[in-house]
């Protein structure tokens, strides 16, 4: 396990959102913090990516790549993303 | 299905190494000619893909060390895991001529845009030089007038990228500061034995907090973690102080 930054997610969302999601600001569910999306902490080993609040440690992103396919979860709706 | 690169969409695109440059015994620059090259702002990244022949591919994140003229080659400075996946293949075995696959530039947060008109603190730990570099490289081509205060830490001097060019740039630019940090081998002469960034480190050699810098801390998740409460602690806004974690030791 590998203990990075939101940085990190900022090809895949990229490529989801066609466009830099680094800076975007988020909002904790659990705790109410908000920040930019570049300083959530992401665990991962490929393939699949979790990011949490710095605050509260609540999962608020995970991001999965499949064969054809790049699975976006966010809070609990799931995005299913062909590639 | 084949679908045809939207503008401004992130693509996957063939790259040429065009030169390679040892930076330190364990550091090498690539020199990549990449056709279709949007230009990037310093701090951002690129993302690599390596596939074997049997399929198999990894993809890896590397900061850009380069700024951007305006056209030209896109440089990154790559640091040797031992136990790495994609290092040891690109420092190691990638030669001039060779073909890579990236896509990018990569990140918008982790940036430094000369507009802001306040002085800039950079903390560097290890192979965490490399986005900073292109900040120091991007304010000197323009000239800009902002302070720039760049602390790097280094194992030992043998460890430090671009120190020549460091010095050539510290040498002709009153409006940069290097101190460097060694955590176990410190040159001859140097007045203070070998030892980790503390609170005297960042409170003697960063920006006082009331200049209200920006500050742009990269390198081990560990080390990033340590100098940014230490500077939010010594006051700086936690809003003004970014961080970018490599993971890693």
């Amino acid at each position: 396990m590998t203990e990075l930054d939101g940085n990190s997610l900022a090809g895949d969302l990229a490529e989801i959102f066609a466009r830099d999601m680094t800076a975007a600001r988020f909002t904790c569910g659990g705790c109410r913090h908000t920040g930019a999306v570049a300083t959530l902490r992401v665990w991962t080993p490929a393939p699949g990516v979790v990011a949490r609040c710095p605050r509260c440690g609540d999962v608020l992103l995970r991001l999965v790549h499949t064969g054809g396919s790049v699975l976006l979860t966010l809070g609990t709706t799931r995005l299913e993303v062909p590639r | 299905m084949v679908r045809a690169a939207l503008p401004g969409r992130l693509s996957w695109q063939a790259a040429t190494v065009s030169a390679v440059r040892e930076e330190t015994p364990s550091a090498r620059t690539l020199i990549l000619d990449i056709p279709d090259w949007s230009g990037h702002l310093p701090g951002q990244h690129l993302d690599l893909r390596l596939t074997a022949e049997d399929g198999y591919s990894a993809q890896r994140s590397y900061s850009i060390a380069s700024d951007w003229p305006g056209d030209g080659p896109v440089e990154i400075t790559i640091q040797r895991l031992d136990d790495g996946e994609v290092s040891p293949y690109l420092t190691d075995v990638v030669q001039a001529g060779d073909q890579i696959e990236l896509r990018g530039p990569i990140g918008g947060w982790f940036v430094w845009r000369a507009a802001q008109p306040v002085p800039v603190l950079l903390v560097a730990g290890g192979s965490g030089i490399v986005p900073l570099m292109s900040m120091i490289r991007d304010r000197g081509r323009r000239r800009a007038r902002q302070p720039f205060r760049l602390i790097y830490s280094v194992r030992t001097p043998q460890d430090a990228c671009y120190a020549d060019e460091l010095r050539r740039r510290v040498r002709d630019d009153p409006g940069l500061d290097v101190h460097f940090v060694y955590t176990r081998k410190a040159p001859d002469g140097w007045p203070a034995p070998p030892k980790r960034i503390d609170v005297a480190t960042l409170n003697s050699h960063g920006w006082p907090p009331d200049f209200a810098p920006d500050v742009f801390v990269c390198g081990p998740t560990a080390f990033v973690e340590t100098a940014a409460d230490i500077l939010v602690a010594l006051g700086h806004d936690p809003k003004k102080v970014r961080t970018e974690r490599f993971g890693g030791k």
